[in-house]
């Protein structure tokens, strides 16, 4: 049922970034849940160690070990996997050196916390191989493990560094295991089958921010998706009446006279009111201004409504829907 | 509410430090920024140390290049303004160069570990701003008053913890046990075979490579020798955290994640006692007070939607719910931040309705800031 010859794209790795507090998690679960949908097997993994993805599916913390957090509509499966780079190295070890009891005991020493501090760089280079690892997993039957794997990935300021790391590991070790791992995680990342997805506010520093990332993953080489502005509004005055409260010529009678027929005609309020209109005003055009901006990057933009309840399970299939019905699976 | 009267303590010659935290995104930068220009106009002679400002914010005050000095802000008096951009690895550099002499810093300027020490290492950021607020903070120094912003971080924690923990790490007993051969000390070869530790440098070296560790054991040597411990030297400034004269202002966004970390921040600088000015809630919701309460103006929108008439009432007026009813979220948030920590001032700030990025903006954030009449 689930091999990714009938998904009409060959994108298998949806890196999913983003200035921090946009949206990145929320993001990332909801498009897994829409790559999910008819009958898609996809891993939603995370590598911050903050156990988001547990706490959005409302599941107990997620250990090291792959696990089914929701299923989408039409028979598909959405499986989670929190990332330590303990374990990762543990795995990494065991694959180059048979090392696995050995890294276990360094472990509990605090070696590999002091290994993984003294050279970041060794984190990244074992989130991403766990990520590689997990898209060229085949079953028996030698389909996929998984159809997709979707990354809740760090934010924007680090994403490029995460991403490249291997090809850095790769200039340093001219030969052997590291070396040929490293390339073979590169030339899965760097190629159509990875894309990186922004998330982004309708607001100057996380669009600055965006628009900054894009540059960056770009010049170096790494395959660029889809920007999702989260957190959309729609304007409660048209454009006409917008129009009018920028040039101050709303007409102050009609509102009294609404007022006035429900008994609220006051001032006060008329004063109120036509202040809010000024602002949401302000604020509209400020958000149409950057939104023009995103639209110049000439990326698919998906637009994600502010859910005014907040985030839980039924919110998370709504933005699913909305995903699937955009450009981004198609 | 319990008020936080800001041009008081702007005004005492007794605040020589002022220190806005908080978590991500929530506008310390901006509440930094803002509290710099009153303060200058309220007299004193102020320096602002900023964290990675948005561009346009850091050209309003005149900080287009990242020269790690503090440059003069025009257009504000009586007092005077200077402002600067944190450059971490320009800051450790001088530091350096501060401690060893010209060769030595060369050989520890050009190794490789400190290299990426000093521009990615967990924890670098905040031990720099410490550093260049010791630095800022000298006897001779030409300002009375020092605001300093601090790095955009998960946790607002993090400032207090990461150059302690960044110190222990650089002086702790793997690094000394891994470089212990570069320090001359042989002996300890065996030392740590008999611990078990061979398998540690053993795989380390594998993992990371020889070269990596020769350059920390390297770069370990020439740094023991010319100043002491890190970890002493991060606690040195944390002393000055402590000293009278500073005050911390906690900055938090009306919601529930950035009040709870603001929560725990209270609380830790309380248990350590430190001394803690108040918290500024940035971006709240503002509504002119009416008499209708949010009820009857949602049900007055609908009737106007029904009746099909008067289109633009019932938008305002549904517009004027929403942000009602908004504000009433965030005001209950509020006053659970208050019922668990009653003796903590607090200030509200609006939300403007564009980003702050000129001098007249932060005017206008300081005077909300300033505003004792505030009912929000
Ligand atoms: N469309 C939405 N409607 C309403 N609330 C949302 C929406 N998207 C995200 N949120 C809320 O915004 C907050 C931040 O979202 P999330 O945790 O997904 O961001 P993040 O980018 O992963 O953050 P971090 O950088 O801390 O990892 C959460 O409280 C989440 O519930
Ligand atoms: N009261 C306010 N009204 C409107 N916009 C504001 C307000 N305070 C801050 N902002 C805007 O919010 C954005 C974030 O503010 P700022 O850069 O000060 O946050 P920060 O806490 O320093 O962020 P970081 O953690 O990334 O350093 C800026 O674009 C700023 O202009
Ligand atoms: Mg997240
Ligand atoms: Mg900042």
């Amino acid at each position: 049922m689930h091999s990714n010859q009938d998904s009409p794209s060959e994108v298998v790795l949806h890196v999913v970034s983003g200035k921090g507090g946009t949206g990145k998690t929320t993001v990332a679960a909801a498009l897994a849940i829409s790559l999910a949908t008819n009958g898609h097997r996809v891993l939603l993994m995370e590598v911050e160690g903050r156990q988001g993805i547990a706490q959005l599916f409302d599941v107990a913390p997620l250990a090291y070990e792959e696990t089914k957090v929701a299923v989408a509509p039409g028979g598909g499966e959405v499986w989670a996997l929190a990332v330590d780079s303990e374990d990762a190295l543990l795995d990494y070890l065991e694959m180059f050196y048979k090392m696995r009891r050995a890294g276990s005991a360094l472990g509990k020493m605090g070696a590999i916390e002091f290994a993984t501090t003294i050279a970041p760089g060794l984190r990244d280079v074992l989130l991403t191989g766990k990520a590689i690892e997990v898209v060229k997993r085949k079953e028996k039957n030698a389909a996929n493990a998984y159809d997709f794997v979707v990354l809740d990935a760090p934010p924007t300021g680090r994403i490029t560094r995460f991403l490249n790391v291997n090809s850095e590991v790769s200039g340093l070790a001219k030969v052997g295991p590291i070396k040929s791992h490293a390339d073979s995680v590169m030339s899965v990342i760097a190629s159509p089958l990875t894309t990186v997805h922004l998330v982004t506010l309708l607001e100057e520093m996380p669009v600055q921010e965006t628009l900054d990332g894009i540059a960056d993953l770009e010049a170096n080489g790494l395959p660029v998706g889809s920007i999702f502005v989260n957190l959309m509004r729609p304007p409660k005055l048209d454009a006409n009446q917008r129009k009018a409260v920028a040039e101050h010529s709303l007409s102050t009678s009609d509102i009294e006279r609404g007022l006035e027929a429900v008994g609220l005609n006051s001032p006060e309020l008329i004063a109120s009111l036509e202040r809010e209109a000024l602002d949401h005003t302000q604020r509209v055009d400020l958000e149409a201004r950057e939104l023009q901006r995103l639209e110049d990057a000439q990326r698919t933009i998906v637009r994600l409504p502010l859910i005014p309840a907040g985030i839980d399970l039924g919110a998370l299939y709504e933005l699913a829907e909305i995903i699937t019905n955009s450009e981004v699976t198609k | 509410m319990t008020s936080l009267d800001i041009d008081a303590l702007l005004s005492n010659t007794d605040t020589e430090i002022i220190i806005c935290t908080g978590a991500g995104g929530v506008g310390k930068t901006t509440t930094a920024a803002a509290l710099g220009v009153r303060a200058a106009e309220l007299g004193r002679n102020v320096c602002v140390l900023t964290i990675d400002p948005a561009r346009r914010l850091a050209q309003a005050m005149g900080l287009t290049e990242l020269d790690n000095t503090p440059r003069p802000v025009s257009g504000v008096s009586p007092g005077s303004l200077n402002a600067m951009m944190l450059d971490m690895k320009r800051t450790f550099d001088e530091v350096v160069e501060a401690h060893a002499d010209p060769e030595r810093s060369k050989q520890i300027l050009e190794n490789p570990f400190y290299q990426a020490l000093s521009s990615s290492f967990a924890g670098t950021q905040e031990y720099m701003a410490m550093e260049k607020l010791g630095q800022l903070h000298q006897d001779d120094s030409p300002w009375d008053l020092i605001i300093v912003d601090t790095p955009p971080s998960r946790s607002a924690l993090d400032f207090l913890d990461a150059p302690a923990r960044l110190g222990s790490f650089l002086d702790g007993r793997f690094i000394r046990i891994l470089t212990a051969p570069a320090r001359g000390a042989g002996s300890a070869i065996g030392r740590i075979a008999a611990l078990g530790f061979g398998i540690f440098t053993n795989v380390l070296s594998k993992i990371l490579g020889a070269q990596v560790l020769s350059d920390i054991g390297t770069f370990v040597a020439a740094i023991d020798t010319t100043f002491g411990g890190f970890r002493e030297r991060a606690d040195a400034t944390y002393e000055l955290l402590k000293k009278p004269g500073t005050a911390f202002i906690v900055v938090a966004a009306p919601e529930r994640d950035a009040l709870r970390e603001a929560s725990f921040f209270v609380e830790r600088l309380q248990s350590e006692s430190m001394p803690l000015a108040g918290l500024v809630l940035n971006r709240v919701q503002e509504v002119e007070a009416g008499s209708a309460t949010e009820e009857q103006i949602t049900a007055a929108a609908q009737r106007l939607r029904a009746s099909g008439e008067f289109e633009l009432t019932a938008s305002l007026l549904e517009l004027h719910a929403q942000r009602m009813a908004l504000k009433e979220r965030q005001k209950h948030l509020a006053a659970r931040f208050e019922s668990a920590h009653p003796t903590v001032p607090i200030i509200a700030v609006p939300a403007m309705a564009e980003d702050i990025h000129d001098l007249d903006g932060l005017r206008q954030i300081g005077a909300e800031l300033a505003d004792k009449n505030n009912d929000w």
